[in-house]
């Protein structure tokens, strides 16, 4: 109680000083002479007033795209009803929002001190929030348009632990302003007397865009957009339109009409995937900067900064998912401490160090993110035994016969022939795609050890390299089922702080999979082996 | 060190494997799975019965999964909560947490002290009419806890304590 008060009244005063004239942008007030130790930043700041015009500029964007719909979409509603109806309301909008900006403006305030970040906010419910700045893992600019056009961004500081307080955001401060927390919040590297050379490690190549539609996103896009047009028609009442498109369809013939539906979704999907792409990765840069830092900048419309801290590097994972693995390219996700992986599909992305790109490219890229001769991910790794392919096989003709199973069944019982050329057709190309698919998971497999770093290599579909820092390992797994143990294999599994949390060796060979784990991480393992027979 | 029946680890003569941990979990453990089984088997069963006698059109289909659900409980209850014994076993060593638990999944985890974040003792209704308890161990990784079910309630608390100890004497972030 006692202390809040106190913190009330200081607060108040500095509110104070702040009205008799302290620049916030120098910061330095000889006459406030508050703390000495508090240096020039412990004045509450506020922040940037243009966040206002952004807002606002937002907020029309939004009245504009909805007097649209509702003038184009509601037919019967002439123009002078659609203005009398969305003028007045577009203005309460803006006129709420100009209010409410103001507001949640004045009321804001932040402020940095030697040990921590605290923010004060809070328009009907006050609350202060105070970070301390030993905990800070990222912090993260993000700008839109608006926020882009008029010189200001989005400040996240993070502590990356798993919950709500853990976070504080300024929404939103001048861009250099963003520029020097930044640096100021997360120049500790520097301390540790490891600098390394500074200067960019890899910058976006415009060929890249040809990834983009190979990913996963292209199908989803595609289908997505059928669903969409559904949607859209239900809500407006235009079915029958849509259906009348169906009948045309039907004239074309079965195959026709298939490969035209395909078509035109795959050209959605493709555009679709190279906007999305373009958003996301346009203007990629990569540095590394002296205050201990790796620094990621994106975006194509809504700019992006995204920082982690070398020390909590523990390795880096370099992803090839099957698409792109086919025309030779592997993306680059590092493997840290400190970011936040479950949440939204922002704070997934987050992890990428490098976009899909050539693998030769992703390889350098690797080495020198961890400022090392050659990549380890490159390294030649060993293989596993060839037990684990017949486990793959059948494990995968496991998963092709269960639905085959099912569907002959039913095409007997119900003496249903079509059900039974499924079948045997399903059977056919799923047997061959699914050995296919285990017999390169099975290649795929591999481990070892490469200077300071465990690898391990696993995966068709989503073929995984990682590289774990060895003693970022907190703990060894060895896990066997009953075929495992009959056939002589192991999985090992080294678990740590970073990343998923685990990473595995499929499938080892038991004697060469605990050798490699008492070698990659001394001490664990080793005392409790013992040699039978 | 008494090797069982059911520390077959690897097989094969010469190959290497990691030892089994010392201490068993606590005997009452194998009448608690035990339990716990019949618990979770009975009702599916009884719900399944009382409706097999209510509607008699259905009375078939509702038998029959009843009288299989019961059997596959039987033999679970009779078969599991002795190979459970038989593995589940654990240690401190001197600088780790060492434990080996499953059955047709079987699990040896290591844990080094200097990593260990937090130990839990937890005990559920039916653990606390058993006299038992379950120690976590965890780490800094979100998939890296030990877990060891079935102790002796006043043995885990024992556990926990010396843990403890033992964790804040050893240096380290536990990152």
């Amino acid at each position: 109680m006692n202390a809040g008060a106190d913190r009330e009244a200081d607060s108040a005063d500095h509110d104070a000083d702040a009205a008799t004239g302290t620049d916030p942008a120098t910061g330095t007030d000889p006459a406030t002479g508050t703390d000495p130790a508090a240096g020039t930043d412990a004045e509450w700041r506020r922040l940037d007033p243009r966040t206002v015009r952004t807002s606002l500029l937002t907020v029309a964007g939004v009245c504009v795209a909805a007097g649209a719909a509702i003038g184009f979409g509601i037919g019967s509603m002439s123009l002078f009803w659609t203005l009398v109806t969305v003028l007045p309301a577009s203005a309460a909008a803006l006129a709420g929002a100009v209010v409410v900006e103001r507001v949640r403006l004045h009321k804001t305030r932040y402020r940095v001190l030697p040990d921590r970040v605290e923010l004060t906010k809070g328009i009907v419910v006050r609350t202060r929030r105070s970070i301390s700045r030993d905990r800070i893992r990222t912090v993260d600019l993000t700008a839109g348009p608006p926020a882009r056009f008029f010189g200001i961004a989005t400040v996240k500081i993070d502590t990356g632990e798993q919950s709500p307080e853990s976070s504080l955001s300024l929404h939103a401060v001048a861009r250099a302003e963003g520029e020097r927390l930044r640096a100021d919040l997360l120049d500790r590297g520097r301390r540790d007397g490891a600098p390394r050379g500074d200067g960019r490690l890899a910058t976006f190549d415009p060929r890249w865009m040809r990834y983009a539609p190979l990913s996963i996103v292209t199908p989803v896009l595609g289908v997505a957009a059928y669903g969409a047009v559904l949607q859209v028609a239900r809500m407006f009442g235009l079915e029958s339109d849509v259906l009348w498109v169906f009948d045309l369809l039907g004239r074309l013939g079965v195959a026709g009409g298939l490969a035209l539906v395909v078509a035109v979704g795959v050209v959605i999907g493709v555009i679709g995937s190279l906007g999305l792409f373009a958003e996301m990765w346009w203007n990629y840069r990569l540095d590394r900067e002296p205050g201990g830092t790796l620094r990621v900048r994106r975006g194509l419309v809504t700019a992006r900064s995204i920082s982690l801290e070398e020390q909590r590097l523990r390795g880096v994972e370099l992803v090839e998912p099957l698409g792109v693995r086919t025309v030779g390219a592997a993306r680059v996700d590092a493997v840290t401490t400190g970011l936040r992986t479950q949440g939204e599909n922002e704070d997934k992305e987050r992890k990428t160090l490098l976009p899909a790109a050539p693998r030769g490219e992703a390889e350098r890229v690797v080495a020198a993110v961890l400022a090392e001769e050659a990549g380890p991910t490159s390294a030649a790794l060993t293989r596993h035994p060839v037990a684990a392919r017949g486990k793959r096989i059948g494990w995968a003709l496991g998963a092709v016969a269960v639905p085959v199973a099912a569907l002959a069944a039913i095409g007997l019982l119900y003496s249903w022939p079509a059900g039974l050329h499924l079948a045997w057709i399903g059977a056919v190309v799923g047997a061959a795609i699914a050995v296919a698919l285990a017999l390169d998971a099975y290649r795929n497999l591999g481990h070892g050890l490469s200077g300071d770093y465990l690898v391990a290599r696993h995966g068709a579909v989503r073929r995984s390299t990682v590289a774990l820092q060895r003693r970022g390992v907190v703990g060894l797994t060895a896990r066997q089922s009953l075929f495992q143990r009959r056939r002589g294999l192991m999985t090992i599994t080294a678990t740590t702080a970073a990343g998923s949390g685990a990473y595995s060796v499929y499938d080892v060979g038991a004697d060469e999979g605990l050798v490699f784990a008492d070698e990659a991480v001394p001490g664990l393992f080793g005392p409790l082996l013992e040699r039978r027979g | 060190m008494t090797v069982g029946a059911a520390d077959s680890g690897t097989g094969g003569a010469g190959t290497l494997r990691l030892r089994p941990p010392v201490h068993r979990v606590d005997r009452r453990a194998v009448t608690w799975w035990r339990t716990r089984i019949l618990l979770a088997g009975a009702a599916p069963v009884i719900v399944l019965v009382v409706l097999g006698s209510l509607l008699s059109e259905a009375r078939w289909w509702l038998m029959v999964p009843a009288v299989a659900v019961a059997v596959a409980t039987a033999a679970a209850a009779a078969g599991m909560p002795m190979w459970w014994y038989r593995v589940h076993r654990w240690e401190v060593t001197g600088d780790a947490v060492y434990t080996r638990t499953g059955a047709l999944w079987q699990e040896w985890r290591v844990a080094p002290l200097s990593r260990v974040q937090t130990v839990d003792s937890e005990r559920g209704p039916l653990e606390q009419a058993f006299g038992l308890a379950s120690v976590t161990v965890t780490t800094a990784s979100a998939k890296g806890a030990l877990t060891i079910p079935g102790l002796d309630h006043r043995r885990a608390t024992d556990l926990v304590h010396a843990l403890t100890e033992a964790t804040q004497a050893t240096p380290g972030d536990a990152t």
